[in-house]
C-alpha cells in the first residue's frame, strides 16, 4: 500500500481504512499481532487483516462486520488527526484543478497543517513532481515528515519548519504552483513569486475573510500577477429517501372517480420515480437536502504569475 | 535556479501547436497554422508572428491582421485626478461624450490604438470629472475592454478548456460544470499508474481530463456508444502522441457479450461484416445525423480546432466501416488495400487488448458522464472495476442518480455511496467594494460517488435484502405525517 499507488492485499505496516458504515469509519496501522477494538468486537491484524484483499469484509469477535479499505487522499481527509482546521476534498478539487496539477509539477505549499491538502497534492504530481511543504509550527512539521513516510510517499516532498513570511519557501524558480493558507498571505506574496518559475506559474491563497482576501489581492497585482479570480465553492449533499405523502380527501362527487385516475396515472408513471400508489398516498424517491450544510469554508483566489 | 531543461523550449508557441486564445475572461482553441485567419471576439487575424513567442504572451492586433507583442505598460493612473463625490449631478442626457460614432472610426482608421482611443475618450466626456473615483475606474475598464484589442495565447489545460467550453458550448460537455468536473477527478482518484475505465459524451473533455491526471502513466479505456470514439475536446490539449499509446476504446455494445463471457472479436467483427448488415447500416446512418446535428450547433469557439481534428476523427468514425468498403468495393488499388489491412490488423490489436484489459475486472475506478441514463451503465461498467476503488458518475439531473443510488444499495458491492453537487459563486475584490458577481451558475450538474467492496451477496447468491435501503428510523420519521 502506499497513497500514490494501489496494491491488492493488505500488508504489514500499511494505513488501512476500517469502514463502519454510513460515513463511519478510521484509520488503523496494520501490525502483526496488533488488535483493534471496534463497536462490533476486535479486530485480530495477524488473522483479519493481513494477506486479506483491499474491500473485504472482516467479521469481528462480536458478530459484526466491518469493510476494509485502501486509503486515498479523499479517505485521509476524512480521518486523518486534526492538528489544525484543515482543507476538505470539495475545496481541494478546485484547488487542484486552477492550480492546473498534474504528474511532474514542483508545488509549494504552506503551510502543512494536518496535511490533507499535502496528501492529495502528492497523489496528483507523483510519480515525477516534488511538493515543498513550509510550516512554522515544529511538532505539525514533524509529525507531517511521520506520516509521509508511513504512507510512503515521503520520496515526493520536502517538509521545512520555517515560517513563509519570513523566510519563504527555500526554493527559488522551480515550482509550476504556489497555495498559500496562512494568516497574512499578503505578506508571503513576494516569496511565492520568486519560488515559481521564470517562465511564470499559478498561485492561489486560502482565507476565511473577505477582509484578507483583499489585501492579498492588493499584493498580488503590486506582484505583477494577472488572472487574479476569487472564488467560493460549497458542496450540498442529498440524502436518497422514499417519502410517503397522502393524498388529501376532498370527498367524492357522485359518479366521480378522480382517485382512480390519479391511480392509473401514477402506475404508467411508475418507472420514472418509484411511485406506489397504496391507501392514499404517493410514494417516490427524493434527494433531500440536509438540515444543516457547511455554508463556508474559505475564500479562494487564484491568479497567474505573469511572465513579463 | 534548478529549471528543468525541457521547460524552456517546450514553452515556447510551434506552429501546429494546440492552443488558446484569451481575452479577459472569453476563450478559444485554435492550432497554430500559418496563413489562416482566426477571427475572435470580432476581431480577425493572423498567428504567423506569434510562433517562436512564449506562452503567456499577450499581443495587440495592428492593421492587416498581424500580431505585435504588447509590452506591459505602466499606466499613468498614479496622478490623482479629479472626481466627483457621488452621481447626483449626473444626467444621463446622451450628450456627454462628444466624440461620434463617425469621430471615433476615423480614429480607429487611422491605425490609433486603443489606448489613445480611451483617452481621448475621456478628455470629451464632459461628465467624466464628476464622477466618483469608482465609477472612473469602472469607466475606463469598460473602454479599455472595447477599443483595446489585445489577445493572450495560452497552453491547453483542463482549467482552460473546461472553463470554455462551459461557456461556450455546454451543450455538447452535457453541461458539466468545471468545478463538478474537478470534483469528478479527486473523487476518482484520478492519478499517475491507474487503469481508468471511462464513459463519457462529453466531446472528449473528461477524457482528455483525466489523460492530463495520468501524465501518460497508466492506462484508459474509453467505452464508446454507436459507431466510434468522439475526441475533439481530448485533441484540444495538444497531448504528446505517447499519451495515447495505452489508450484503448471499447464499445458499449460489446459489454454485454464480454460479461457473459460470448465475446469474442471474430464474432464481433464478422458481425459487422456480414450476418447483419442491414442493421448495421441503420445504426451507422443513425450515428452519423446525430453527430452532424451535434455539428451543426458548433460555435466558433470550437470550430478551429474541430477543423483541424477532422481527418482524425474521421478516420475513427469510418473504422467500422472499413470491412464493408473493402469487400464491396473491389476497384481500391492494392495498396490502398493494404494500408486499410493493417489499420484494421492494429484495430483489431487494440481492440482485443482492450477486452482483455476489462476482463481482468481490476480496473481502478470508473468515471461515467454522458447523455444516457447512467443506471445501465454504471451496473454493467462496475463489473470491471476491482473491490476498493472509487467510482463517480455525473449526471446533468438529480433524479437518474437517485435510481442508481437505489439500485445499487439493491445489488449490493459498494459502500460510501453519496448524492452531491456543488455551488460555486464569483466575486469581485476591490478595496472597499468587495462582494459576490451578480450572476452565478444555477446548477453545474450532479454527482454520485461511491467505493467498491467485495460483494458477498453475489458470491453466495443471496440477493435477499441483507441491508435496508435506509436506516429505519429515519423512514418511519418522513413517512408519519
Amino acid at each position: 500500500m502506499s497513497f500514490i499507488e494501489y496494491s491488492e492485499t493488505i500488508k504489514e505496516g500499511d494505513t488501512a481504512i476500517v469502514f463502519l458504515g454510513h460515513e463511519s469509519m478510521f484509520p488503523v496501522k496494520v501490525q502483526q499481532g496488533g488488535k483493534t477494538q471496534t463497536k462490533y468486537g476486535v479486530i485480530r491484524h495477524s488473522t483479519d487483516l493481513i494477506g486479506k484483499q483491499y474491500g473485504s469484509k472482516v467479521t469481528c469477535s462480536k458478530g459484526g462486520w466491518v469493510y476494509i479499505l485502501h486509503p486515498t487522499p479523499e479517505l485521509w481527509t476524512v480521518n486523518l488527526p486534526h492538528r489544525t482546521q484543515i482543507l476538505y476534498s470539495t475545496d481541494i478539487s478546485l484547488i487542484t484543478m486552477m492550480l492546473e496539477l498534474k504528474p511532474g509539477c514542483v508545488v509549494c505549499e504552506s503551510g502543512t497543517g494536518s496535511g490533507s491538502l499535502s496528501h492529495a497534492i502528492i497523489r496528483t504530481i507523483s510519480p515525477t513532481g516534488h511538493l515543498y511543504t513550509v510550516e512554522f509550527h515544529q511538532q505539525r512539521a514533524e509529525k507531517a515528515i511521520e506520516e509521509f513516510r508511513e504512507h510512503r510517499v515521503d520520496h515526493l516532498v520536502t517538509v521545512k519548519n520555517q515560517d513563509v513570511c519570513k523566510t519563504g519557501f527555500g526554493v527559488t524558480g522551480v515550482a509550476d504552483a504556489v497555495f498559500l493558507d496562512i494568516p497574512s498571505p499578503w505578506e508571503a506574496i513576494g516569496h511565492a513569486k520568486s519560488a515559481l518559475k521564470r517562465e511564470g506559474g499559478r498561485i492561489c491563497s486560502f482565507s476565511p475573510c473577505i477582509e484578507q482576501v483583499q489585501r492579498t489581492c492588493l499584493a498580488l497585482e503590486e506582484h505583477d500577477f494577472t488572472e487574479i479570480n476569487t472564488l467560493e465553492i460549497l458542496l450540498r449533499v442529498y440524502n436518497v429517501r422514499t417519502i410517503s405523502l397522502q393524498i388529501p380527501d376532498l370527498g367524492k362527487a357522485a359518479g366521480d372517480n378522480s382517485s382512480a385516475d390519479l391511480d392509473a396515472g401514477s402506475q404508467s408513471n411508475q418507472d420514472a420515480s418509484c411511485t406506489n400508489l397504496h391507501q392514499g398516498a404517493v410514494q417516490f424517491k427524493s434527494g433531500v437536502p440536509l438540515r444543516e450544510m457547511v455554508a463556508h469554508t474559505g475564500y479562494l483566489t487564484f491568479a497567474t504569475k505573469c511572465l513579463f | 535556479m534548478a529549471e528543468s531543461p525541457t521547460s524552456g523550449p517546450l514553452n515556447v508557441i510551434r506552429e501546429g501547436d494546440c492552443a488558446v486564445l484569451k481575452r479577459d475572461e472569453v476563450f478559444k482553441a485554435v492550432s497554430v497554422l500559418k496563413r489562416r485567419k482566426i477571427i475572435f471576439e470580432k476581431q480577425w487575424f493572423y498567428l504567423d508572428n506569434a510562433i517562436g513567442h512564449i506562452y503567456g504572451t499577450t499581443f495587440e492586433v495592428t492593421s492587416g491582421g498581424s500580431l505585435q507583442p504588447k509590452k506591459r505598460v505602466e499606466e499613468a493612473t498614479a496622478e490623482t485626478k479629479e472626481a466627483g463625490t457621488d452621481n447626483r449631478n449626473i444626467v444621463d442626457d446622451g450628450k456627454s461624450q462628444k466624440l461620434t460614432h463617425d469621430d471615433i472610426k476615423a480614429l480607429k482608421d487611422k491605425g490609433i490604438k486603443g489606448q489613445e482611443i480611451v483617452q481621448q475618450l475621456i478628455e470629451n466626456s464632459a461628465t467624466f470629472r464628476d464622477k466618483t473615483e469608482f465609477a472612473q475606474d469602472k469607466y475606463i475598464k469598460k473602454k479599455k475592454k472595447k477599443y483595446e484589442a489585445v489577445i493572450t495565447i495560452i497552453k491547453p489545460s483542463t482549467r482552460i478548456l473546461s472553463t470554455m467550453y462551459y461557456a461556450r458550448e455546454p451543450g455538447k460537455i452535457n453541461h458539466l460544470r468545471y468545478d463538478t468536473l474537478a470534483q469528478m477527478l479527486t473523487w476518482g482518484n484520478v492519478h499517475a499508474g491507474n487503469k481508468m475505465i471511462i464513459m463519457e459524451t462529453c466531446a472528449g473533455l473528461v477524457l482528455g481530463a483525466a489523460m492530463e491526471r495520468m501524465g501518460g502513466y497508466g492506462s484508459i479505456i474509453q467505452m464508446y456508444p454507436g459507431g466510434g470514439v468522439v475526441r475533439a475536446a481530448t485533441n484540444c490539449f495538444g497531448f504528446p502522441e505517447s499519451f495515447f499509446q495505452k489508450l484503448y476504446e471499447f464499445p458499449l455494445s460489446k459489454v454485454g457479450s464480454l460479461l457473459s463471457g460470448t465475446f469474442s472479436f471474430e464474432a464481433s467483427s464478422s458481425e459487422t461484416e456480414g450476418s447483419t448488415p442491414l442493421a448495421d447500416e441503420d445504426d451507422r446512418s443513425l450515428d452519423e445525423k446525430q453527430l452532424s446535428v451535434q455539428e451543426a450547433d458548433t460555435e466558433c469557439g470550437t470550430e478551429i480546432p474541430m477543423e483541424s481534428c477532422q481527418p482524425e476523427e474521421q478516420e475513427m468514425a469510418d473504422l467500422p466501416s472499413d470491412g464493408e468498403a473493402l469487400g464491396n468495393d473491389k476497384t481500391k488499388t492494392t495498396v490502398r488495400m493494404h494500408d486499410k489491412q493493417r489499420k484494421q490488423e492494429e484495430r483489431r490489436k487494440k481492440l482485443t487488448e482492450a477486452a482483455a484489459l476489462l476482463k481482468d475486472k481490476d480496473a481502478d475506478g470508473l468515471i461515467v458522464a454522458s447523455r444516457f441514463h447512467p443506471a445501465p451503465l454504471l451496473l454493467s461498467l462496475l463489473e470491471f472495476v476491482a473491490p476498493s476503488r472509487p467510482f463517480v458518475v455525473y449526471c446533468q439531473y438529480k433524479e437518474p442518480l437517485l435510481e442508481c443510488y437505489t439500485k445499487l444499495r439493491e445489488k449490493g458491492g459498494v459502500v460510501n455511496l453519496k448524492l452531491s453537487e456543488t455551488w460555486l459563486r464569483n466575486y469581485q475584490i476591490l478595496p472597499d467594494r468587495s462582494h459576490p458577481k451578480l450572476t452565478m451558475s444555477g446548477g453545474g450538474g450532479y454527482l454520485l460517488t461511491g467505493i467498491t467492496v467485495i460483494n458477498e451477496n453475489l458470491k453466495t447468491d443471496d440477493c435477499s435484502e441483507q441491508k435496508t435501503e435506509e436506516p429505519a428510523s429515519k423512514k418511519r420519521k418522513l413517512q408519519d405525517p
